[in-house]
């Protein structure tokens, strides 16, 4: 009964840092039904939803039951996902195995975050263990600078070095309509901009975003039927470590390293910086645009600053990474690695427009999750 | 629609918590509020050596068995210091910035890290692999508690 799986429709709603014009569930439908609209279905065509953000941003812990309205979920099999950061990813690769599993064949995935409406590093925080943890954990933020701060010592990497993922994200989101933050910058203004969590500037980090993303996924028996030209997953790894933050291993990065492993391995990827033609990466904070491709083995470790300066990342390079310009440029937590996702299956189906990587038809998206734990999934233009 | 006021209702909830810390915890604890020792919990598989102690070893998932005497002094691993306000959820109150707040591989064979903070808020004093020291609190205010029997580590 197993199927394979293709993405048929993608939606998102206009990304701002505040949208007072909507409220969650309104701010989730927009995405759902531009989804719908994408994919030229009804909701009667949906037969399973699946929804995730953090709760502890909006504060409404069942958010599948009461965002039913927007979601199109009434009476429907609703179920909700949350891992943290990875929610996006965790919901999309849920979708994936819902469908593949050959039990639904299409299921509408939501992910959504209103981070305007709390102290989001406040509410972070509340991910950590509250014995032993909390009291010194200061967010997301801080939780990357600690990384940081060992790479940088480890490889002589510099602040500078880091800016230039920015620089290179901020351009890329120019030809992305639905960002965040469109607006180029230079490594100046990076290393100019206020000292936030040494060494991470305001410039190094992703923006907090109010917004949504819907991506419907069909298991083979009806996508070929729905879409001209779905988007075909190939596999999903996903590497949870640890939950205390003083477990995590700061000089490299294992579940990175293993979700790669294993997902290159299974579709026979030998050579990812040859063999990729586009990454989606789940990239908080500017260093990790640096380190995680050393992790992914894109290069050698210490390598990844030279590989960054030379272009080979950028749009036109070898392997452009971020071409919707990436969580830096927009970062609505829920719906973050479910974006990665839709974008990597718009640059599969040629649909990209200004920010089309021109002949992909491999495409990895990556989620980043708190304690340091990966989610990925990697899609093809055509079925594995 | 589009002359219409835009509203928003605002909150601050306050919700009480009373977290069991469970016998491990409180036995390694206890032994930071009563003697002013840290106390690692060893896995009889792998032989790591956790701070704080945990029902099982995550990899091997064996119960560690044994509890091993750490030092106070440690090799500061990683850090930030954090310097924009937020709330803290724990006691409804900005936290004061900056702050330094590091990892620290305790002496003596520790495998895991201890989070604490650290008293430097100098980035050019700071550096991964430092030498650093528990500052205890006097052992009469002590209430076990790790964010509050131990002040922070200092560089030595």
């Amino acid at each position: 009964m197993a199927q394979r799986v293709g993405v048929i429709g993608f939606g998102q709603t206009y990304h701002k840092s505040r949208r007072e014009d909507v409220n969650g569930v309104e701010l989730i439908n927009e995405a759902v039904q531009a989804a719908l609209e994408d994919s030229g279905l009804g909701i009667d065509d949906v037969d399973a939803i699946i929804i995730g953000n953090m709760d502890h941003f909006e504060s409404v812990n069942y958010v599948d039951t009461w965002s039913v309205d927007g979601t199109g979920g009434f009476m429907k099999p609703v179920m909700k996902l949350t891992t943290g950061g990875t929610t996006g990813s965790t919901i999309g690769i849920g979708g994936y195995f819902t469908a593949a599993s050959g039990l639904f064949d299409v299921v509408a995935v939501v992910g959504w975050e209103k981070n305007s409406e709390s102290d989001t590093t406040g509410a972070i925080i509340t991910c950590s263990d509250p014995v032993f943890d909390r009291f010194s954990f200061a967010g997301a933020l801080p939780g990357l600078a600690v990384e940081a701060s060992v790479y940088m010592k480890k490889y002589g990497v510099t602040e500078k070095d880091a800016a230039r993922v920015a620089v290179r994200d901020r351009r890329h989101a120019m030809n992305n309509p639905y960002a965040q933050l469109r607006k180029e910058i230079t490594e100046e203004e990076v290393l100019e901009s206020p000292m936030l969590s040494y060494p991470v500037k305001l410039l190094d980090i992703c923006p907090r975003t109010d917004g949504a993303a819907c991506v419907i996924f069909a298991g083979e028996r009806k996508a070929k039927k729905l879409s001209p030209n779905p988007a075909w997953v190939w596999a999903s790894s996903i590497r949870h470590s640890y939950s205390y933050f003083e477990d995590i291993e700061y000089d490299t990065m294992p579940t990175l390293e293993a979700a790669c492993r294993e997902l290159f391995s299974n579709v026979g990827i030998k050579e990812p910086l040859k063999e990729l033609d586009v990454v989606e990466l789940y990239q908080p904070y500017t260093f990790a645009g640096l380190k995680w491709i050393e992790s992914m083995g894109i290069c050698k470790p210490g390598e990844a600053p030279q590989l960054v300066w030379d272009g080979v990342t950028d749009m036109g390079g070898e392997l452009p990474f971020n071409p919707s310009g990436g969580v830096l440029a927009t970062n609505c937590i829920g719906a973050t690695g479910l974006l990665r996702i839709g974008e990597a299956a718009l640059q599969l189906q040629g649909r990209a427009g200004d920010r089309q990587v021109e002949g992909a038809e491999v495409a990895l998206a990556t989620g980043f999750g708190g304690a340091f734990w990966t989610d990925m999934m990697l899609l093809g233009k055509n079925p594995w | 629609m589009s002359n219409i006021e835009l509203l928003s209702f605002q909150e601050t909830l306050e919700i009480p918590y009373n977290w069991s810390v469970g016998y491990l915890g409180s036995k390694f604890l206890a032994a930071i509020r009563d003697e002013g020792i840290f106390y690692g919990h060893k896995c009889p598989s792998c032989e790591s050596i956790y701070i704080p102690p945990r029902v099982v070893c995550g990899p091997c998932f064996v119960q560690p068995d044994e509890w091993v005497r750490l030092e106070d002094t440690g090799t500061l691993v990683a850090y930030s210091i954090v310097n924009y306000p937020f709330i803290d959820p724990n006691t409804g109150e900005r936290r004061p910035v900056p702050y330094t707040y590091g990892y620290i591989k305790l002496d003596g064979g520790a495998t895991s890290k201890l989070g604490h903070f650290i008293n430097e808020v100098n980035p050019e004093k700071l550096s991964p692999g430092l030498k650093v020291q528990a500052v205890f609190r006097d052992k009469s205010e002590r209430t076990g508690s790790l964010q509050h029997d131990v002040i922070h580590f200092k560089i030595i």
